[in-house]
């Protein structure tokens, strides 16, 4: 910076796939945190049933909360990250959410 | 008891419990709903008197009891502002859901043949639940088991220090119900699972 030029209009770079915009419009994230009492099949069937992963994809995501402490289950917008918190909240999951990194 | 498993013809989603385990059951339940209905919203403590009179939204703090604080977690780690808010848009429905959750496995038990008081010896029967009411059983088995667990302090990988407790122990039984709830819901996810 430091370096005035003149002003441009704000244009969407023609080189942004609709996915990309999607994602750059979606900074929040689902987190689900290690508990000692959800098994893990339960787990992996919440997340197969809320959000409609595929086994393997829930195991995956089942797996990282139990190794890691915690896994971003979901990204969306922040109306849409609270829905899942509350979502998880109902079925006894420690969830919150937070902006994406 | 061989917990739940789906009938091949119907799809239903059966167990059969005997009378004392059914009583069990439905005593844990319903503590789960007294617990869930009984503590009153907690008041905002930052607010004008006058306007807390007139507010008959949710609660915006996080419930003293641990149970209760584990059941509605805080959704927002670091704001405190939109967690509140987060809380008092959702607590109450949350705490509705729970509540009806547990008075369905209440009530299903009293259908299937537990009497309102329990004085035959030898008594047992099937419970078939269909899927959306197998799901719901599930759901409140979590409930209970978080109850459960957040009351006699269950950590990760305390199995040992568990079964090093002696047999007569409040606490031994009370970790062999919880264990036991946690076979039952083992067993209801897996038939749940099986199409």
């Amino acid at each position: 910076m430091g370096h005035v030029s003149a002003a441009s209009p704000v244009e969407v770079e023609p080189t942004l796939t609709p996915d990309e915009i999607t994602f750059l419009a979606k900074p929040w994230v689902t987190i689900v945190w290690n508990d000692p009492v959800n098994l893990m099949s339960y787990v992996t069937y919440v997340f197969q049933k809320y959000f409609g992963y595929d086994k393997a994809k829930a195991e995956k995501l089942m797996l990282e909360v139990h190794n890691d402490g915690r896994s971003v289950v979901s990204t969306g917008s922040r109306e849409e990250m609270e829905r899942d918190v509350q979502a998880m909240h109902e079925y006894g999951l420690w969830a919150t959410m937070e902006k994406a990194t | 008891m061989s917990g739940f498993a789906r009938h091949r013809k119907t799809g239903l989603i059966i167990a059969n419990f005997t009378g004392f385990e059914a009583e069990l059951l439905r005593s844990l339940a319903g503590q789960l709903v007294e617990l869930l209905r009984n503590e009153a919203a907690q008041p905002r403590d930052d607010q004008d008197p006058f306007e807390a009179m007139l507010d008959f939204s949710g609660p915006t703090n996080a419930p003293d009891d641990p149970v209760l604080a584990r059941l509605f977690p805080t959704a927002y780690a670091d704001d405190e502002e939109a967690a509140a808010e987060f809380r008092r848009f959702t607590e109450g429905t949350l705490r509705d859901g729970k509540a009806s959750a547990a008075a369905t496995i209440i009530d299903c038990l009293e259908e299937a043949g537990l009497p309102h008081e329990l004085t035959e010896d030898g008594l047992h029967f099937d419970v078939e639940l269909d899927e959306a009411t197998a799901e719901t059983w599930m759901r409140s088995f979590t409930d209970i088991r978080l109850a459960l667990a957040t009351r006699l302090g269950v950590e990760e990988g305390d199995e040992a220090y568990w079964h090093s407790l002696p047999d007569e122990a409040p606490e031994t039984q009370a970790h062999d119900i919880y264990e036991w709830v946690g076979y039952l819901q083992e067993t209801l996810v897996e038939a749940l699972s099986e199409r």
